[in-house]
């Protein structure tokens, strides 16, 4: 087998193992991606030069009979909406297409100590606004299952890229979904932590109150894995918990019994595709046959969660934004009269229009008049959904529901409606909301052979039950197996 | 048919305040769309929150600080490498009129 | 129609911490441009806020000491608006939940003392400096301060005078001295003053549309700007004419305000909770150990420097009015009793030198034992006290030790009954005329004399005794 195939824990083994060398996993997976990345368009920026200096110097490292730290070695991506130091970090915007940042995220700083060979940046929605990739103001990422249909999003680079052996692993963020939708349509697991679990310094913001980071990986040991290297408490940031993380790795084993599973009958309602839903039902009885205990519970608010979603990301959005002005970093408009009109033009010719619409969206919600109506209110939605999910935990020990409503949809078929393209999230955005952890694992493929996500909720801080019962369902199912066919 | 429950003139004012020059064009689509998007989001004025405290912070933290510690500060230069109009070891903007 | 005058003062004041708000960047004033500066209090993508824990300590402190509630519960929140100065395009305030609320300030006026009630004292964070001179159709924009911690005070409008602003504000910054949270230096901006007045009748019938008036950055500008406004709103509203809500400027050198071009928007500012941090809920204990560590207030050593110097209450006040003069004063009255003769140089020379080149009490270019000793040497005759006016000018503009003057420049009082005489028989002789006057009863010619004799002595002549043998000379 090729070694780009490889899970990102087998070709660990074999480097731990000295069967391979880093450089080799490195040149495998820079071949994989001259040979792809034409028809997929995972990634914004590449430098193949310098992942092979990383993978020498970690070659060299071990030759020197140094620990190679867990992941050490490891061709790998990052979204574009994580700063590396001394390389660009674009959010997949126009206003941000030359900024360098001076500084990285915990999170990249946290793999490059454990010594990961950074292949590049990957495409994404512009600030991370949207659920398709296609607002990305650099490319269009394909699906690797149908490359005439989109990867989802906003992390469509970091999915595309893990779904097609681009990269062993790659780190997604999700602020309503974007990691785990996109996992669910191109087939690979995604994981959004509990808020609070990963550092968000350095994750250039889109809703500071939302976003978490986390991984796309191939397999839910890859998950483990990469989840241990990223979660754990951080100074620079003052929402990230200082608790104790366990080893996620340990909580890997191929057993539900007992596990009580709620399944809340408002993720299979109208607008769920029913190929969709068969293939989350069947799964559920097979976790029952795996015995574990399920029961039809509701979350009664969930309805109304997409709307105050879309309202406190847009409120957060409108104001993290304004710091693209032109004057410190990024773009700047070429002709102006004054201050007023440089703001303006740099603005309006710097973003996208998703970005604009949620920039609009999210100030009229915070202005004065319109505050209580839309901002607070939806602020107490909030509450009332986060109770659901509270209530919900002191009967089950997961929840299991679908991840996307549909499989992959076709290129541009939902640019033109944003309501049409918000509603791809109606699954994700209540855990965003609630700050609670949820993985997407692929359960089977639809009629048209695209792959559907099934997604896993846990309480916070309580990744390793959803691991554990993701890991039984991934030993048990052929789902995660399945490749999409060369083309 | 959507009811526009966005005026024309709210999408000038929220576009001011946005600082985002909008075509005419583009201000009808987004007239278009936010009025579809408050539509929906109508529907929460439906839910009883009689009572309901926000939620800002879904986690149940507090008081976290830093101790007054001077670090060193960036470099100026690398501070400033990414400005689009520096002068002086300052950034540069048009002149503010008061 | 009586006419009242309504003012209510919105105060900041940079707190004295070493690093900034939300980072931990230097808040030292005078560095070059930028070179404060890191990714976060400069808005870069995806950098994240961190309070800084004293920052907290000192609003608290000062709420307390300004006799505010300190909330259980608090929050961060963001203020959004554009200006270059400003590198998130939000500043980081606090807007429904203060840390501080309802206090007070008791403050002396002509008609006797008067409670000044303060609404509420919040944290919130800085913006940078923009320079607007010399570059052309350009500014240019200096982060230093940018994220330097600051407390924002504001009172309920009961000040009824400009001169009942000022003493507000002496008092203000008084107690902020005291208390050691900010330094208060207004010529470097770390305390600024906007200012909301109107008038109103006092039945309460009538009133003018308040304006507002920001970062005035010296007390006098604010007193005078509050005074101009004061009569373009009583007129106002004895001529009936109407008057808006506008922000204006004072123009500091035309002695005018300005009504400032108004932007539709500018009020609306977005508030909302800042996503990235936390509440805050201080526990009683913490703030009741803040609580018992604070200083003697102004108050208290206004009462106690009557009480234990018996210093009359003209001097007490001024002394106390600032925490470095009153410690410059206690230091003094270790090494010396006269608390009245210290008063007067303090009061007197040293107040009079320091207005006089604009400086604070804490600039005070020689130590306490100094001004001591120089009070020592007339007490002794050493010199004579219009020659220590001229050894105190000196000290003042070189911080040089009196007795190394008095040395150096042979100031010693010449008070040798022979010397004297010598010089005195040589005025005598020189001035046949006013001696001649004297001689016939104008006693006004033996100043004449006097002021001769100190001539040729430079001044050194001890008076007393100058006078003592001229007239004997002369009869």
């Amino acid at each position: 087998m090729e070694l780009y195939r490889l899970t990102a824990h087998e070709a660990y083994d074999k480097l731990k193992k000295r069967e391979v060398s880093a450089r080799e996993l490195a040149q495998s997976v820079i071949e994989r991606i001259e040979d792809v990345e034409q028809n997929i368009g995972a990634y914004i920026h590449l430098d193949f030069d310098a992942a092979l200096r990383q993978a020498e110097d970690v070659d060299r490292h071990i030759a020197e009979g140094c620990e190679l730290p867990l992941l050490g070695g490891l061709p790998i991506a990052i979204k574009d909406n994580m700063c590396t130091e001394g390389v660009t970090t674009t959010c997949a915007s126009r206003i941000l297409a030359n900024f360098v940042p001076p500084y990285d995220a915990t999170v990249v700083r946290r793999l490059k100590e454990r010594q990961a060979v950074i292949l590049g940046k990957l495409n994404m929605d512009e600030f991370a606004m949207g659920s398709s990739t296609e607002t990305s103001a650099f490319k269009k990422t394909k699906n690797p299952w149908d490359t005439d249909r989109v990867p989802g999003g906003s992390s469509g680079g970091s999915a595309a890229a893990v779904a097609a052996d681009e990269a062993f692993f790659t780190l997604g963020s999700d602020t309503g979904g974007s990691i785990r939708q996109p996992a669910s349509l191109c087939g690979v697991v995604g994981m959004k932590p509990t808020y609070g679990a990963v550092s968000r310094y350095g994750l250039v913001a889109f809703a500071s109150s939302l976003d978490q980071i986390g991984p796309l990986t191939k397999d839910v040991k890859d998950c483990a894995m990469v989840l241990n290297a990223i979660v754990g408490h951080d100074p620079y940031d003052a929402t990230s918990v200082s608790r104790s993380y366990s080893d996620y790795t340990s909580a890997l084993v191929d057993d539900v019994k007992g596990i009580k599973i709620g399944v809340p009958k408002e993720f299979f309602g109208q607008g769920i595709n029913e190929e969709v839903k068969s293939a989350v039902i069947k799964a559920i009885e097979l976790f029952k046959e795996m015995g574990a205990d399920y029961e039809e519970t509701s979350l009664p608010y969930t309805d109304h969660a997409l709307s105050a979603y879309y309202l406190i990301a847009s409120a957060e959005a409108s104001s993290n934004l304004g710091r693209y002005d032109g004057v410190k970093y990024g773009y700047r408009a070429a002709q102006y009269d004054d201050m007023i009109d440089m703001y303006k033009k740099t603005r309006s010719e710097g973003f996208g229009s998703e970005v604009k619409r949620r920039i609009m969206l999210g100030t009229y919600a915070l202005s004065s008049g319109y505050y209580d109506a839309y901002y607070l209110k939806a602020l107490k939605v909030r509450t009332l959904i986060t109770r659901d999910f509270q209530r919900a935990f002191e009967k089950y020990d997961v929840l299991v529901v679908p991840t996307s409503p549909t499989t992959a949809f076709k290129i541009g078929e939902r640019m033109d409606n944003p309501m049409e393209m918000y509603l791809s999230d109606v699954c994700t955005v209540p855990v965003n909301i609630a700050g609670l952890p949820a993985i997407s694992i692929p359960c089977g493929l639809d009629s048209r052979g695209l792959p559907i996500g099934l997604q896993i909720i846990g309480k916070a801080f309580d990744e390793e039950t959803i691991l554990r019962v993701a890991y039984a369902f991934e030993s048990n199912t052929p789902y995660h197996n399945e490749k999409p066919s060369e083309r | 048919m959507i009811s526009m429950r966005i005026k024309p003139e709210e999408v000038d004012y929220i576009a001011a305040l946005s600082r985002l020059f909008l075509s005419e064009q583009e201000k009808n689509i987004y007239a278009r769309h936010l009025s579809e998007i408050l539509e929906h989001a109508e529907r929460l004025s439906e839910l009883d929150t009689d009572g309901v405290e926000p939620t800002a912070h879904v986690l149940p933290l507090r008081n976290i600080f830093r101790d007054d510690k001077v670090k060193p500060s960036l470099e100026r230069d690398i501070l400033l490498s990414n400005a689009p109009e520096v002068e002086n070891g300052c950034f540069k903007v048009p002149r503010i009129v008061e | 129609m009586e006419v009242q005058t309504l003012i209510g003062l919105e105060v900041h004041a940079e707190l004295a911490t070493k690093s900034k708000m939300f980072c931990s960047c230097s808040t030292e004033f005078g560095a070059e441009p930028n070179t404060h500066c890191c990714p976060i209090c400069t808005g870069m993508p995806g950098v994240l806020p961190m309070p800084n824990k004293k920052a907290i300590e000192y609003a608290v402190k000062a709420g307390l000491a300004l006799n505010c509630d300190i909330s259980e519960f608090s929050k961060m929140d963001r203020k959004n608006y554009y200006y270059p100065d400003l590198p998130k395009a939000y500043q980081i305030s606090q807007y429904d939940l203060p840390l501080c609320v309802g206090g007070y300030v008791d403050i002396d006026t002509e008609e006797g003392p008067k409670r000044i009630r303060i609404r509420r004292v919040h944290m919130e964070e800085d913006a940078g400096k923009l320079l607007h001179e010399g570059w052309g159709n350009n500014s240019l924009v200096d982060y230093n301060r940018a994220g330097v911690p600051l407390i924002e005070i504001v009172t309920e409008p009961d000040m009824n005078s400009p001169a009942e602003a000022g003493a507000f504000l002496d008092k203000l910054k008084a107690i902020l001295q005291y208390i050691e949270v900010s330094d208060c230096k207004m010529e470097e901006g770390s305390l600024r003053c906007d200012v909301n007045i109107n008038a109103r009748a006092s039945d309460k019938s009538m009133a003018t549309a308040i304006t507002e008036m920001k970062n005035l950055n010296s007390f006098k500008a604010a007193v005078k700007a509050m005074e101009y406004e004061e009569k373009r709103h009583r007129e106002a509203l004895l001529e009936g004419d109407p008057t808006v809500h506008e922000t204006r400027r004072w123009d500091d050198a035309r002695g005018v305000t300005v009504a400032m071009r108004s932007k539709e928007e500018a009020h609306d500012y977005r508030y909302f909770p800042e996503p990235d941090l936390v509440p805050i809920a201080l526990d009683k204990s913490y703030v009741e150990s803040i609580k018992e560590g604070l200083p003697e207030l102004p108050d208290q050593r206004y009462q106690r420097f009557i009480s234990q110097y018996g210093l009359p209450q003209y001097d007490a006040e001024i002394l106390t009015s600032s925490k470095y003069l009153a410690d410059y004063f206690e230091q003094c009255m270790t090494i010396y009793d006269n608390a009245k003769t210290v008063s007067n140089w303090l009061m007197g020379d040293v107040l009079r030198a320091l207005n006089e080149n604009g400086k604070d009490p804490s600039d005070i270019p020689f130590p306490p034992v100094y001004l001591v000793d120089l009070i020592k040497y007339v007490d002794d005759g050493t010199i004579s006290t219009s020659i220590a006016k001229k050894v105190f000018d000196e000290m003042f503009a070189n911080g040089t030790d009196p007795g190394a003057i008095i040395k150096e420049q042979g100031l010693v009082q010449i008070s040798d009954e022979g010397e004297l005489l010598e010089i005195i028989r040589q005025v005598i002789q020189e001035n046949a005329p006013s001696v001649a006057d004297y001689k016939a009863g104008k006693k006004k010619a033996l100043g004449y004399l006097v002021g001769q004799a100190m001539k040729l002595t430079k001044g050194k002549a001890n008076p007393q005794l100058l006078n003592k043998l001229l007239e004997r000379e002369l009869n």
